[in-house]
């Protein structure tokens, strides 16, 4: 029986793109799901499990991916991945842009 | 020739060749791996990769304690990468498939994965290569098992120069080859420091940066008296560096000198002197010396690095190294003086922003009273072969004193019970809170000695952290409202006619001796290799003459005039311990 698809594209605001930072909160939090998860950008498609994997994409600010999830939970492990690079990240971006008003 | 300044914090001078510790220097065995060992070496790598990790994590927890959320958030991206399934899968591919060693194989890929964040575009990804450095450095130690290989391998008299030095790497600096050191990093009060003055190593820190311009192999001369490093010195001041190291050492012979006599002033006035231990080892360099007794044992590194709660055997036997060493030699047993976020046996602290000011030494023990009363009847019980005080850390309040000699008194029940007869074991607190000093009248009638933590009580007075650059010229012990402080401390103690024992930094330290002296301290604690200079001042010194010295101090308002003042005092009585 084939395994439910899940995909999304988003993309990521952060001025500072995917850094180490949130490539390992993105990892990190793509572990907690069953489905297996890859990021696709263009022709690239990365293991989302995988830290170094999601680092070396070198993804900028403004760049579009794409989030597929093959699994029994792959809805909630997409919902879950786009929901922390739209918030998560954005709130990070805006803090960082508060503290530099010295 | 070159010149650098630093802080300076092991005194002497030292030339040798430059030993500079890079980021290079493993030597990668390049070995193929016969087909038949194969699961052996993916077996040792995995090994690694497990050790690697508690280290890192151990490193996280620390650094965040230390420096914040933030810094120790560096050390949990390199557990993350570390950790990375691909890493691993990479690493074993070239290990099966090319038959390359662990320690190869890795190198190789880490060295592809800077090659691939260099190539990005992101300037930031870019200079994550010094992480992926870094990591690829931690495994190869833990697959080569060796602390920091380098260092292990000397064989001629050198200059160790580094970024900087970890407490633990400079405890394990081989004293016999290695002359003195130098860091880009570093201050006045850190462990390091602290240790290097122990070791007496000539050290000087917090150069920045310096290290491009030193080539291994250098002749350089560290002088720890002044602060400044010098490398390919002209033959003039290479002249007078020898022979200011000669010097120092024949200093340090006819210190040895004064081992057997007692630390007693010229006009006759006797002063103790005891050993500021760590270890149990330091307990017999401090007999050594001629020391008078432990004033301060230091019990953290049996909680330090230890996986378990040390049991009350193992507190037992880490006293019973040194109460019979010592003989009838008093020995202060201090309790716990560390946070939870030190102690891998205890949940890690909430979130604690200011460890200093948070749930740490006596305040942990009375919430965690099994492992208090552990500690506590490990005490009473080393009492039975020597004799031991016990001394409570960072007390604050009376009521916190009682709290702690209460359990204490239980602990004495626990082994009554168990049918041991523990003798009484006098008690002593840490006076290094204002409030404490503040509340000196009242403690002094409950305790049966105080120790002065000075390197703790001039940071919570002065609002200070020593380890901090920015403000770190703010710490200084000849700030007046020290002074104030200890005088306050002492003059109750002398009242009450109980002992008063000055530890710390200034307390080791010539420069202090006269000022403390008179103001009425008459028991130093201080590390085992500064025992030998404490004597030699208060043997050079009349108590009238102290007392001179301390009004005329006490009457300054500046920190800077007090030490300079203090500074020229010393010079006039023991000129070369005047720097």
């Amino acid at each position: 029986m084939d395994q439910p698809v899940c995909s999304r594209s988003v993309t990521i605001t952060n001025p500072a793109g995917l850094h180490l930072r949130p490539a390992g909160l993105l990892a990190r939090r793509a572990a907690d799901f069953q489905a297996t998860i890859e990021i696709v950008k263009d022709d690239q498609r990365v293991d989302g499990k995988s830290v170094l994997s999601l680092t070396s994409l070198g993804l900028e600010q403004g760049s579009t991916i794409t989030i597929v999830a093959t699994g029994d939970d792959s809805q909630a492990a997409v919902d879950a991945l786009v929901a922390l690079i739209e918030q998560d990240f954005g709130r990070e971006a805006a803090e960082n842009q508060g503290g530099n008003n010295h | 020739m070159k010149q650098w300044q630093g802080i300076a914090v092991a005194p002497g001078v030292a030339v040798a060749e430059a030993f500079v510790l890079s980021s290079e220097g493993f030597r990668i065995p390049r070995r193929a791996v016969a087909q038949d060992t194969i699961e052996a070496e993916l077996h040792r790598l995995d090994a690694a990769i497990e050790a690697a990790s508690d280290e890192l994590a151990a490193y996280r927890d620390e650094v965040s304690a230390s420096l914040g959320r933030q810094c120790g958030g560096i050390f949990s991206a390199h557990l993350q990468m570390l950790r990375d399934p691909h890493l691993r899968e990479e690493i074993a591919a070239l290990v099966r498939e090319r038959h390359d060693s662990p320690e190869y194989a890795v190198s190789k890929v880490m060295r592809r994965y800077v090659q691939v964040f260099q190539n990005l575009d992101s300037r930031y990804l870019a200079e994550r290569a010094s992480d992926i450095f870094d990591i690829e450095k931690r495994l190869l130690r833990h697959l080569l098992g060796l602390p920091r290989e380098e260092l292990t391998q000397l064989t001629a008299p050198v200059i160790v120069l580094a970024h900087n030095l970890t407490p633990s790497e400079t405890a394990r600096l081989d004293r016999r080859l290695v002359m003195g050191f130098a860091t880009e990093l570093g201050g006045a009060g850190s462990h390091t420091a602290i240790l290097a003055e122990g070791m007496e190593i000539p050290a000087v820190v917090g150069i920045g940066p310096f290290l491009t311009e030193v080539s291994g192999g250098d002749m350089v001369v560290v002088n720890g008296d002044d602060g400044y490093v010098i490398a390919q010195p002209d033959e003039s001041t290479l002249e007078r560096a020898r022979k200011a190291s000669k010097e120092h050492h024949e200093r340090s012979a006819r210190l040895a000198a004064l081992r057997e006599a007692p630390a007693e002033t010229a006009d006759g006035v006797g002063v103790e002197v005891h050993g500021t231990i760590e270890f149990p080892a330091e307990a017999r360099e401090c007999l050594q010396r001629g020391g008078d007794g432990i004033g301060l044992y230091r019990t953290e590194f049996l909680y330090l690095g230890a996986t378990h709660e040390p049991t009350e055997e193992e507190h037992y036997s880490a006293y019973r190294e040194v109460v019979p060493t010592m003989g009838q030699r008093p020995v202060v047993i201090r309790t716990l003086d560390l946070g939870a976020d030190k102690m891998a046996q205890l949940p890690g602290p909430e979130d604690e922003h200011n460890p200093f000011l948070g749930a740490r030494s006596i305040r942990l023990s009375l919430r965690n009273l099994d492992l208090f009363r552990t500690q506590l009847r490990a005490i009473l019980r080393a009492n039975a072969s020597g004799s031991v005080r016990v001394l409570f850390p960072l007390v604050t309040t009376l009521e916190e004193l009682r709290q702690a000699k209460t359990a204490l008194a239980q602990a004495e029940q626990e082994l009554e019970r168990a049918g041991q007869r523990p003798r009484r074991v006098p008690v002593g607190m840490m006076v290094e809170v204002p409030a404490a000093v503040m509340m000196i009248d009242q403690f002094v009638r409950e305790v049966d000695f105080v120790n002065l933590g000075t390197n703790d009580l001039i940071q919570y007075t002065l609002a200070v952290d020593r380890s901090n650059r920015e403000v770190a010229y703010l710490y200084n012990a000849s700030d007046p409202a020290v002074l104030k402080l200890i005088q306050l401390t002492l003059a109750a103690s002398r009242k009450r006619k109980i002992p008063a024992i000055v530890c710390g930094q200034m307390s080791a330290s010539p420069m202090y001796t006269m000022l403390l002296l008179g103001l009425g301290a008459r028991h130093f604690s201080v590390p085992p290799s500064a025992i030998l200079e404490l004597k030699k001042v208060c043997r050079s010194v009349s108590i009238s003459r102290c007392k001179a010295v301390a009004a005329r101090a006490l009457a300054m308002d500046n920190a800077g005039d007090i030490k300079r003042y203090l500074r020229e005092e010393l010079r006039k009585v023991v000129p070369e311990l005047a720097g």
